[in-house]
C-alpha cells in the first residue's frame, strides 16, 4: 500500500499488506497473517529445493543491482566444511529510499522468516541483520521482534522444533551510507572502517569473517516467504512489462508529489501511473520537471522519458535510467536543479570513505565547483570541465560511491543544460549555500 | 610504543553494562565485531564517547586506540565531544531540501539558541547538526532528536517539536 | 607461488611469469614500471591509490595491475591512451589537495609524486577552490606527519598494522577530510617505526634527524651493510660532500626486505668522526712519531717477526672479513689468541615477517669473524693481552676495564680508525679506514656473506687494514705477494671458498653451511 496513504487501484499489495497494522508486528500478530508457515515449508526442502523455486520465481535484488537472487544463492559453496552467513542489508540510505524502513517497522516479522529461509538456502545458521544506525524507531521494532520469535521458539538451536539451528542477530550500523554497498557493511559489521574491499574475492567466497556469505536487501528477502507460500508461478506471473522484471516492487516515492509513501507496483506498471494516479501527481499548478527513478546514483530522467517508461528494470533502462533501489525522487518546475544536483555531489563528498583517489578528491572538488557555480561564481570552463573529473571518476573505484556522484552531475548537464548556464551568464540569480 | 596515562576516566563497562556486551560476544566470531555495539553503549551510558572510553573500548576488545579512534571518526553517529543534553539531527539531503529542509535547519538553529551547526546552544539544551539522509524521504523533514525519530517537520512546526525536550 | 609459467604481452613485451604474479611485478620483467602509489611489494595491497589502472584486451574496464594476477595470454597496455588519461586524472586529483611546496620540501628529488607527474601529468591543474589545510603533526621521536602533503596511501598504516603489528596510526574521517591519525597517548616508537619514512612516496612522513639536512639531488648513495648487528641489513649510505647524512634500507628480500630497525638508521654519527687517525704512529722512545706507510709497515713486520710469547688479536664487530682474516694471516704463525667483541642488547623483532630483527649481538661480522676461527672467548682474550708477548687491537673500543688490562701488555699495536688515548704505550698506532671508506665483506648470522662499499674517502694516510697487515705479512718473507685489491684479499681467505667480490654481487651469497640453530 502506498503508506501512510490507503491501498490504490494501481498498487498490488503483497510486501505492503500490513503496512500500518499494529498487530502485524507481534509474532501472534503475524502468526495469525499466515506469518512462519513459509518457514515450516522451507524446513522440510533442501536447500538446492529453496534455491530452485526462487529462481524460477525471478526474484531479483531489490538493493540496487537487480542481480538474480536465486542464482545468488547457488554461488553458495557446498559441503566446504566452512561456517556460512546470511547478512541481510537494512543499511537503507540512498536518497530518495525509505522502503525497507516500512517493512523493519510494520512487517519486521516477514524479514525474520525471509532470513531464516534464505539462511536455510545457503546452509547458514547465522544471519546478520545490519540496519543503519538512524533508523531508531524501526531497530527497537525489530529487536522486539527478533526477541519474541526466538521466545516462540521460531528462532535459535531448534527452529520451529526442527533441530536445525537458525539465528538471526541485529547489528546496528552508525552512520554511514557506504555501508550500504555490501563489502562496506561486512568491514563494518566486523568492528572496521566501512570501506569497500576489492572484489575478488567475492563474498560467496570470502565475505563476512572470511567465510562464504550471501548478502541480500530487505525488501529482497521479505518477498521470499510470499514465494514460497504462493508458488514461483504466481510471483512470476506478477509482470506487466519484461518478464526478466518479475513480482512486485516498492517504489518510495518523495519530493513534490501530492502523496508522497511507499508503494507497491506490479513491475511494468507505467511511470506516469504511479506519478499522476497512485501518487496524485503533482502539487497544484506544478509541472513536472526532472524524476530521479532509482535512488540519487542513477541519471535524472526528463518528463518525456518518464511518460515513455514503463517501472521495471528493463524499461528504466530503455528510458537511460536506472530502477536502482526504487526510491523516487520527484522534482516540479519550482526545482533549482543546479541546486539539487549540487547537493546530492555534497552528500556523495560526505560519504565518500576516502579509500580511492578519485572518489576522494573528485567528490569534494565536484562539490566545491557546483557551489562556486550555485554562489554566482561559475565559469564558461566549468561545465566542461564538470563532465571531464565525471569521466575520471566512472568506473575507476574499488566501489560505485564515485560513479554515482558523477551521474546526476552528468545527466543534470546533458539534460537541464539551460539551468546551469543561467547561472553562469548570471541570468539567474546566485543563491545561498547550505544553511 | 609508550602509553600516557589520559584523563580519568569512570569505565562504562561494568557490572550490568559489562554483562550486556559480553551477552552479545558468542554472536561473532571476532572481539573486533563487538565494537560498534560495545561504541553504542558508551554513547548511550554517557552521552558521548571520550579519550578515557577509546581507551577503555581499546582494552576490553584488544584493539589499539588509534584502531578504535579510525572506526569512530568513520561513522557520523558517535559524539567525540560532549553535546547538549538533545541532540538534533536534521536531514538537508536532495529530496527533503526540495521540501523546505534547510528552512526547518534554520528554525531548528534560531529557536534552539544554537546559531550555527554542531555547536552547542548557550543552555546546554541543545546541539543541532546538519545530517545526510535519513531515509525517511517521504515525511520530509524528518529529525531524530536523541533516539527519537520525528516526521513531517516544518520550518513553523519547530517549535512545538523543541518544546517537547526540556 | 607456483612454478606454473604464463605468457603475457606488456605494451608489446612477451614475458613469461609465474602463475599468480600480480601485473604489476610481471611488468617490471618485462622493464616496465607502472605507476604506482599505495602498492609496496612488502606490504599488502589495497588497491586505492588507483594509479596502476591498466587496460587489459577483452576485459571492460581498466584493472588495477597491484592485485589483478595475470592471466595466460593477456594484452595488457599500460600506456593505451584510456590508461594514460586514468593516471593523469588520478595525478590531478591527487594534487588539488597537495602543497606544491617542494622547494621546502626534504622529498623533493625522491618523491613518487614529483616523478609521475612529471612523467605523466598535466601541465596546469584546473582546480582553482582552496586547498585543505591541516598541521604538522610530532608522530614519534624522529617522526613529523606533513598532512598537507598527505595521499592517503596507508603503506604507513598498514605497514604498522601487517608488519610491526603495532597498529598505532589510522586513517581517520572521511572523503577528503581524512587524514592519518594517531592516538594523543600513543607514539610512533615502534623500534622499526622509522620505516614509514621511507614507505611514504610523498613528503608527508618525514624524519626529523634528516629535516632540511640535504636536497636528494645533492646525494650519492653508496650499497652497504648495516653494521648494528648480526642481522646484516642491507643499507644504501647516502653523503652529502663525503659526510654521511641518512642511512636507508636497501632491498633484499633474504635479509631485510624493505626494512630495517630504528637503531641501525640511527647509527651513522661515528662514521663522520673528526677525530681520526690519519698518520701512521711510530715508537721512538719516549714518544710517537709520525711516519709513512713503509716505515710503519716494516715496523710492524719486524715486530711480528721478533716477538716471543703468544699473541693476542682483539678486533671489534666492524672488522670486515678481509681485514680479520689478513691480520690472523701476518700474526698467524705465532700462537694465536683471537676474539671479537659483542656488545649486548635487546632483541627487537620487526613484528610480522620471520627471521628480521635487531639482534641481541651487536656486531655485524661476529659470523665471519666465526669462520675464521677468530671469534674466541672475549674475556679470556683480554686477560690473556695481559701476559701476551703481542697484542693487536683492531678497530675496536674496549671499555675502561678492559682497556686498563690490554694497555699492560708487553707490546702493543693499533689498527684504528681512532686513536686510543689509553693506549698510548702502544708500538704503532696504524690508520686504517673505517667500514664505509673501504671494500670489504661482512657476513651475518645466517652465514650470507655480503659486501660493503666506500661511501666517503679515506682520512688522510688512513689504509684498509688488510692491506696494512697483507703488506707487513709480504714484507716479512721472501717471495710473498700482497693482494692488490679487497677482492684479491678476499679470495684468498680458504673460509669462503674462493669467492669473489663479484661472486658476492651486491645481495650477497650464503657461505658454508648455515651454523646449527639458524634455520635458512
Amino acid at each position: 500500500m502506498g503508506y501512510p496513504h490507503p491501498i490504490h487501484s494501481s498498487e498490488t499489495p503483497v510486501l505492503s499488506t500490513h503496512f500500518g497494522v499494529h498487530e502485524a508486528r507481534t509474532y501472534a500478530g503475524w502468526v495469525a497473517r499466515g506469518g512462519y508457515e513459509a518457514l515450516r515449508k522451507a524446513l522440510t526442502m533442501t536447500p538446492e529445493q529453496i534455491v530452485d523455486e526462487v529462481k524460477a520465481s525471478g526474484l531479483r535484488g531489490r538493493g540496487g543491482a537487480g542481480f538474480p537472487t536465486g542464482l545468488k544463492w547457488s554461488f553458495m559453496p557446498k559441503d566446504d566444511g566452512k561456517p556460512h552467513y546470511l547478512c541481510c542489508n537494512a543499511d537503507e540510505s540512498e536518497p530518495g529510499t525509505f522502503k525497507d524502513r516500512e517493512i523493519l517497522r510494520w512487517t519486521p516479522h516477514a524479514l525474520i522468516e525471509g532470513c531464516a529461509i534464505g539462511a536455510l538456502a545457503i546452509r547458514a545458521e547465522v544471519s546478520y541483520i545490519y540496519i543503519r544506525g538512524e533508523y531508531t524507531e524501526p531497530y527497537h521494532i525489530l529487536q522486539a521482534a527478533v526477541d519474541e520469535a526466538y521466545a516462540a521458539g521460531a528462532l535459535g538451536p531448534n527452529a520451529l522444533g526442527s533441530g536445525k539451528r537458525l539465528e538471526v542477530f541485529v547489528h546496528r550500523g552508525a552512520g554511514a551510507y557506504i555501508c550500504g554497498e555490501e563489502t562496506a557493511l561486512m568491514n563494518s559489521l566486523e568492528g572496521r572502517r566501512g570501506n569497500p574491499r576489492i572484489k575478488p574475492p567475492f563474498p560467496a567466497v570470502s565475505g563476512l569473517f572470511g567465510q562464504p556469505t550471501t548478502i541480500n536487501n530487505v525488501e529482497t528477502l521479505a518477498a521470499v516467504p510470499h514465494i514460497l507460500n504462493r508458488g514461483a508461478a504466481w510471483y512470476a506471473g506478477l509482470c506487466l512489462g519484461n518478464p526478466k522484471s518479475t513480482g512486485t516492487k516498492l517504489i518510495s516515492v518523495c519530493g513534490h508529489v501530492q502523496r508522497p509513501g511507499t508503494y507497491e507496483i506490479t513491475m511494468g506498471l507505467p511511470m506516469r501511473e504511479l506519478i499522476y494516479d497512485a501518487c496524485g501527481g503533482m502539487l497544484p499548478g506544478r509541472t513536472l520537471k526532472a524524476v530521479i527513478p532509482g535512488g540519487s546514483s542513477v541519471p535524472i530522467m526528463t518528463p518525456a522519458e518518464v511518460d515513455a517508461c514503463v517501472t521495471d528494470y528493463e524499461g528504466i533502462a530503455a528510458q537511460g535510467s536506472l530502477l536502482g533501489s526504487g526510491g523516487m525522487i520527484v522534482m516540479d518546475d519550482s526545482t533549482d536543479i543546479v541546486y539539487q544536483i549540487m547537493r546530492l555531489a555534497r552528500f556523495y563528498a560526505h560519504e565518500s570513505c576516502a579509500q580511492c583517489t578519485n572518489c576522494r578528491e573528485g567528490t569534494g572538488w565536484t562539490t566545491r565547483i557546483l557551489e562556486r557555480i550555485v554562489r554566482g561564481e561559475g565559469k564558461a570552463s566549468d561545465l566542461d570541465l564538470l563532465m571531464d573529473l565525471a569521466e575520471n571518476m566512472t568506473g575507476k573505484t574499488i566501489c560505485v560511491l564515485s560513479d554515482s556522484c558523477a551521474t546526476p552531475v552528468v545527466s543534470g548537464i546533458q539534460k537541464f543544460r539551460a539551468d546551469f548556464e543561467a547561472y553562469l551568464s548570471g541570468a539567474r540569480a546566485p543563491a545561498l549555500v547550505g544553511v | 610504543m609508550t602509553v600516557h596515562e589520559t584523563e580519568s576516566h569512570e569505565p562504562v563497562f561494568v557490572g550490568e553494562t559489562l554483562a550486556r556486551l559480553e551477552a552479545l560476544a558468542p554472536r561473532y566470531p571476532t572481539r573486533m565485531a563487538l565494537l560498534l555495539p560495545a561504541l553504542w553503549m558508551v554513547q548511550e551510558a554517557r552521552g558521548w564517547v571520550s579519550d578515557g572510553a577509546i581507551h577503555e573500548v581499546a582494552a576490553l576488545l584488544e584493539l589499539t586506540p588509534a584502531y578504535v579512534r579510525g572506526v569512530i571518526t568513520f561513522y557520523t553517529m558517535y559524539h567525540t565531544h560532549p553535546v547538549g543534553r538533545h541532540f538534533i539531527q536534521v536531514c538537508t539531503t536532495s529530496p527533503c531540501n526540495l521540501c523546505g529542509a534547510e528552512d526547518v535547519a534554520r528554525a531548528l538553529l534560531e529557536h534552539t539558541g544554537c546559531g550555527e551547526l554542531g555547536t552547542t546552544s548557550p543552555d546546554g539544551r541543545f546541539t543541532v547538526m546538519e545530517v545526510e539522509c535519513l531515509g525517511a524521504c517521504g515525511f520530509a523533514t524528518p529529525l531524530i532528536i536523541d533516539d527519537d525519530f520525528i516526521e513531517g517537520v516544518t520550518a513553523a512546526g519547530v517549535p512545538a517539536v523543541l518544546a517537547r525536550y526540556t | 607461488m607456483s612454478t606454473e609459467l604464463l605468457t603475457v604481452t606488456i605494451d608489446g613485451v612477451p614475458v613469461q611469469v609465474a602463475k599468480g604474479t600480480p601485473m604489476i611485478e610481471a611488468a617490471k620483467m618485462a622493464g616496465i614500471i607502472v605507476p604506482h602509489y599505495c602498492y609496496h611489494p612488502s606490504l599488502p595491497s589495497p588497491a586505492v591509490c588507483r594509479m596502476c589502472l591498466v587496460q587489459v584486451e577483452k576485459m571492460p574496464k581498466l584493472v588495477p595491475a597491484c592485485v589483478t594476477p595475470v592471466a595466460d595470454g593477456q594484452v595488457i597496455h599500460v600506456h593505451s591512451p584510456e590508461a594514460i588519461k586514468a593516471r593523469e586524472g588520478v595525478l590531478e586529483f591527487l594534487l588539488i589537495n597537495h602543497p606544491l611546496d617542494c622547494p621546502i620540501c626534504d622529498q623533493a628529488g625522491e618523491c613518487e609524486l614529483q616523478d609521475f607527474v612529471f612523467q605523466g601529468g598535466r601541465a596546469n591543474s584546473r582546480y582553482t577552490e582552496p586547498k585543505r589545510y591541516n598541521p604538522v603533526e610530532d608522530f614519534g621521536p624522529d617522526i613529523l606527519y606533513v598532512a598537507n602533503r598527505c595521499i592517503l596511501c596507508t603503506r604507513c598504516v598498514r605497514f604498522m598494522e601487517n608488519v610491526a603489528e603495532q597498529p598505532v596510526l589510522n586513517v581517520s574521517e572521511r572523503g577528503d577530510r581524512a587524514f592519518i591519525g594517531i592516538d594523543e597517548s600513543q607514539r610512533l616508537d615502534h623500534p622499526w617505526a622509522g620505516n614509514v619514512v621511507d614507505l611514504c612516496p610523498v613528503g608527508s612522513l618525514i624524519s626529523k634527524d634528516f629535516l632540511h639536512k640535504a636536497r636528494a639531488w645533492d646525494l650519492d648513495g653508496t650499497a652497504s651493510v648495516c653494521t648494528g648487528c648480526t642481522q646484516g641489513c642491507n643499507i644504501t649510505i647516502d653523503t652529502r660532500d663525503d659526510i654521511v647524512v641518512r642511512l636507508r634500507p636497501r632491498p633484499n628480500l633474504e635479509v631485510n626486505r624493505h626494512f630495517i630497525c630504528d637503531t641501525g638508521r640511527a647509527d651513522y654519527r661515528w662514521m663522520n668522526r673528526g677525530d681520526r687517525a690519519e698518520a701512521p704512529l711510530i715508537r721512538e722512545g719516549a714518544t710517537l712519531r709520525a711516519t709513512g706507510w713503509d716505515a710503519a709497515v716494516a715496523r710492524l713486520s719486524a715486530l711480528v717477526r721478533d716477538v716471543t710469547g703468544p699473541v693476542v688479536l682483539l678486533s671489534g664487530g666492524r672488522a670486515s672479513c678481509e681485514a680479520l682474516g689478513w691480520t690472523a694471516r701476518l700474526l698467524g704463525e705465532k700462537q694465536l689468541t683471537a676474539a671479537m667483541q659483542v656488545p649486548l642488547g635487546s632483541e627487537e623483532p620487526i613484528g610480522s615477517i620471520p627471521d628480521l630483527a635487531l639482534r641481541a649481538e651487536r656486531s655485524a661480522n661476529l659470523e665471519g669473524a666465526r669462520m675464521l676461527g677468530l671469534a674466541g672467548d672475549w674475556d679470556a682474550a683480554v686477560r690473556a693481552a695481559g701476559a701476551a708477548g703481542l697484542v693487536v687491537v683492531l678497530d675496536v673500543h674496549l671499555s675502561d676495564a678492559d682497556a686498563v688490562t690490554v694497555a699492560g701488555a708487553q707490546l702493543l699495536v693499533q689498527l684504528t680508525t681512532v686513536a686510543d688515548p689509553r693506549l698510548t704505550n702502544a708500538e704503532l698506532i696504524l690508520p686504517i679506514t673505517s667500514v664505509v671508506e673501504s671494500q670489504g665483506v661482512l657476513v651475518n648470522r645466517d652465514r650470507r656473506a655480503q659486501r660493503v662499499l666506500p661511501a666517503r674517502p679515506a682520512p688522510g694516510m688512513a689504509r684498509a687494514a688488510w692491506w696494512v697487515a697483507a703488506e707487513a705479512w709480504a714484507a716479512s718473507a721472501p717471495g710473498r705477494e700482497a693482494p692488490a685489491t679487497a677482492s684479491q684479499a678476499f679470495q684468498a681467505l680458504e673460509a669462503f671458498g674462493g669467492l669473489s667480490h663479484t661472486d658476492l654481487g651486491f645481495s650477497g651469497r650464503t657461505v658454508g653451511s648455515s651454523p646449527a640453530g639458524v634455520a635458512r
